[in-house]
């Protein structure tokens, strides 16, 4: 069993974010960078269905700068074999071409699971995965909260609206986690420690065809002073109105 | 509920860790957050340890972490000291735990035990299935541990024990007791005695105002006979005991920042969202005064351990250097928690918040480990050659 994740290096839900001076990117400083979380459920799935295996081999694969080689050892340290590491710059690329460069580095190698998190808690673009899948013509089944295998079937559960959408698909197939899929183990001192000597392979991302132009990062607005429309059930009117009206949220 | 702990580095003495260390220092400051914070306040108040948890520290590899071989980490000073000022973040108890298993149980085994001693106890208290605890201070000798009534006599074979050790973290509840007790010759030395051997009861110490998350009890022995290979072959005199109280207090010392890092994070977060005329509180000069003196000695605490981390590694460590920051660390995260506590306002006494239960707590690290006038008459004799206790 061949099983790929991906994952983002992104900053810590915790961060004070910074728009950075070139107004497109933010500013690094003082902001502690994590393995995206949702990706630490495809690791933590990728792990559990090689321990239940017996057998098998999960690989960590990251697109991004220098910095990048750190977050795919956070799954090393977790358990996983080796790592990919596609190097690139510090300008970020759009999701198509960040898709090509993964593609174009799966295309041909041994694979039978690809994971991906469900969304990069930056951009929140929840694109990548659907179109690494569809460039490799894999199935795609995303927002997954239970994934079983059986044979060279997977049965996979995604939440819906008022239910459950359970999906069969024949391997190879890729699957994108949701909180819920599984509570991520904590990395033993022992498995961060053996994480650098365990195969880290790093060569330059390829060249992809964007298709988007990252114009502009700006901070949300202020939020407007609050205010008190009244007292009781007196003040319910009034308030309804406003909610209505000005808020636009009923 | 307030924001989630990041830690406090003024002085970016991250760029003075290596990758490995980082990484430990925040999986720990994971698990903490995410495992140990949503319940230490119940375990608080009812005063029990969180036993469930035990597992999995024992799978990260927390327990013996510096100890190379026998199923632990072997994890350099640098990274040990982290792991202990994370868990103190969460809890003086926690790092109690940690602090009793490894340094004053694991170490003393593997320093001096024999290779039959490391084998049956260092691997299955790695894995957390055996927990120890160390007798040494008395009811009637606690600075003074050289004056110890706890007598081993040589019986037909065996080792004979009798007297009582008092104030022992993890009393009731360990499987296996490091006893320090007088010989024949009057010389102290270490003695291995599990639970259950007929003579050896415990008892707990209830009712504490400080460390209620941690266990504490009394070792009573008597006519407790031990086989004959229950000792540590070579170590003799005070030293043995000393020693291991040196691994201790060097975790202590990491551990206090910890405390003291918990107890600034809620102070910033509630001095700019406390508001009071107009104004967060924070703006106010006499709280910006406390939070300044937080900042600063945290900082200064965090260089004091770093170095001390690196003198340990590099084996040039000196028990008089471990007293110093001992004895820093605690009072200044004393100081530390005493001052959120009244920047916290009323709210500083509820469990809401962390800081009474870290300034609670501190009281007790201030004591136990070598109280802190000891640490300071440890000091005097290193700079004046001047011993002021014999």
């Amino acid at each position: 069993m061949n099983i790929v994740v991906c994952v983002k290096r992104v900053p810590d839900s915790s961060a004070r974010i910074k728009v950075g001076a070139d107004n497109r990117t933010i500013d690094p400083a003082g902001v502690e960078y994590v393995l995206n979380p949702y990706d630490e459920f495809a690791v933590e799935e990728a792990l559990k269905i090689k321990e239940k295996a017996g057998a098998g081999e999960v690989t960590i694969l990251a697109l991004g700068g220098p910095e990048s080689a750190e977050t795919i050892r956070k799954g090393l340290a977790m358990g996983a074999d080796k790592g990919i590491h596609l190097k690139e710059g510090t300008t970020g690329r759009d999701f198509i071409a960040t898709a090509q460069a993964i593609a174009a580095e799966l295309k041909g190698r041994p694979l039978d699971l690809l994971l991906f998190g469900n969304k990069a808690i930056d951009d929140d673009g929840t694109q990548v995965a659907a179109m690494v899948a569809t460039l490799l013509g894999l199935p795609f089944v995303g927002v997954i909260t239970k994934l079983e295998l059986n044979g060279r079937t997977a049965t996979a559960h995604r939440p819906v609206e008022g239910g459950v959408e359970v999906v069969e698909v024949a391997l190879p197939a890729s699957f994108s986690a949701q909180k819920g899929l599984n509570e991520p183990r904590f990395a033993s001192l022992k498995g961060i420690m053996a994480a650098k000597k365990k195969p880290l392979e790093e060569k330059p991302a390829a060249a992809g065809e964007p298709r988007m132009e990252l114009v502009k990062l700006d901070n949300p607005p202020a939020r407007p002073a609050p205010r008190i429309v009244g007292t009781g059930k007196d003040a319910v009117p009034a308030l309804m109105k406003l909610l209505r009206e000005e808020a636009k949220v009923i | 509920m307030t924001a989630p702990f990041t830690g406090i580095d003024f002085y970016q003495l991250d760029e003075l860790l290596t990758e490995e260390e980082r990484a430990v220092r925040d999986t720990v400051r994971d698990w903490v957050s995410r495992r140990f914070m949503p319940v230490i306040e119940q375990h608080n108040r009812a005063g029990t340890f969180p036993d469930h948890l035990i597992p999995e520290m024992a799978e990260m590899g927390l327990l013996g972490a510096p100890i190379q071989g026998y199923d632990c980490a072997g994890m350099n000073a640098t990274a040990y000291g982290l792991i202990l000022q994370e868990l103190e973040r969460g809890d003086s108890g926690l790092r109690s735990f940690a602090s009793v298993q490894t340094s004053l149980c694991m170490w003393p085994i593997w320093t001096y035990g024999t290779e039959d001693q490391k084998q049956k106890w260092l691997p299955p208290m790695a894995r957390g299935k055996k927990l120890g605890c160390f007798g040494l201070t008395e009811p009637d000798h606690g600075s003074n541990p050289g004056g110890m009534i706890t007598r081993a006599k040589r019986k037909g074979g065996k080792w004979v024990l009798n007297g009582a050790k008092m104030w022992i973290t993890n009393a009731t509840v360990a499987d296996i007791a490091v006893v320090w007790a007088k010989d024949d010759e009057d010389q102290i030395r270490g003695y291995l005695v599990e639970k259950g051997t007929p003579g050896f009861t415990s008892r707990e110490t209830k009712n504490k105002w400080s460390l209620r998350a941690s266990i504490t009890g009394e070792l009573i022995f008597s006519d407790c006979a031990i086989p004959e290979d229950c000792v540590f072959p070579d170590v003799k005199g005070l030293k043995g005991p000393l020693s291991c109280l040196t691994q201790a207090r060097y975790g202590i010392a990491w551990g206090a920042i910890g405390a003291a890092m918990a107890c600034y994070d809620s102070s910033v977060n509630y001095a700019k969202t406390r508001i009071q005329f107009d104004r967060p509180i924070g703006a106010f000069q006499l709280n910006q005064e406390k939070l300044a003196y937080m900042l600063t000695e945290i900082t200064k605490g965090q260089c004091l351990c770093l170095r001390l981390a690196q003198l340990k590694d590099q084996k040039k460590l000196k028990p008089e250097q471990v007293s110093l920051a001992k004895r820093n660390n605690v009072e200044i995260a004393l100081n530390i928690a005493r001052l959120a506590r009244d920047l916290h306002g009323a709210n500083g006494i509820i469990d809401e918040y962390p800081v009474i239960r870290h300034m609670m707590n501190l009281e007790s690290v201030k004591t136990y480990e070598g109280t802190h006038d000891i640490h300071t008459l440890v000091l005097g004799q290193a700079a004046t050659g001047l011993a002021a206790y014999t």
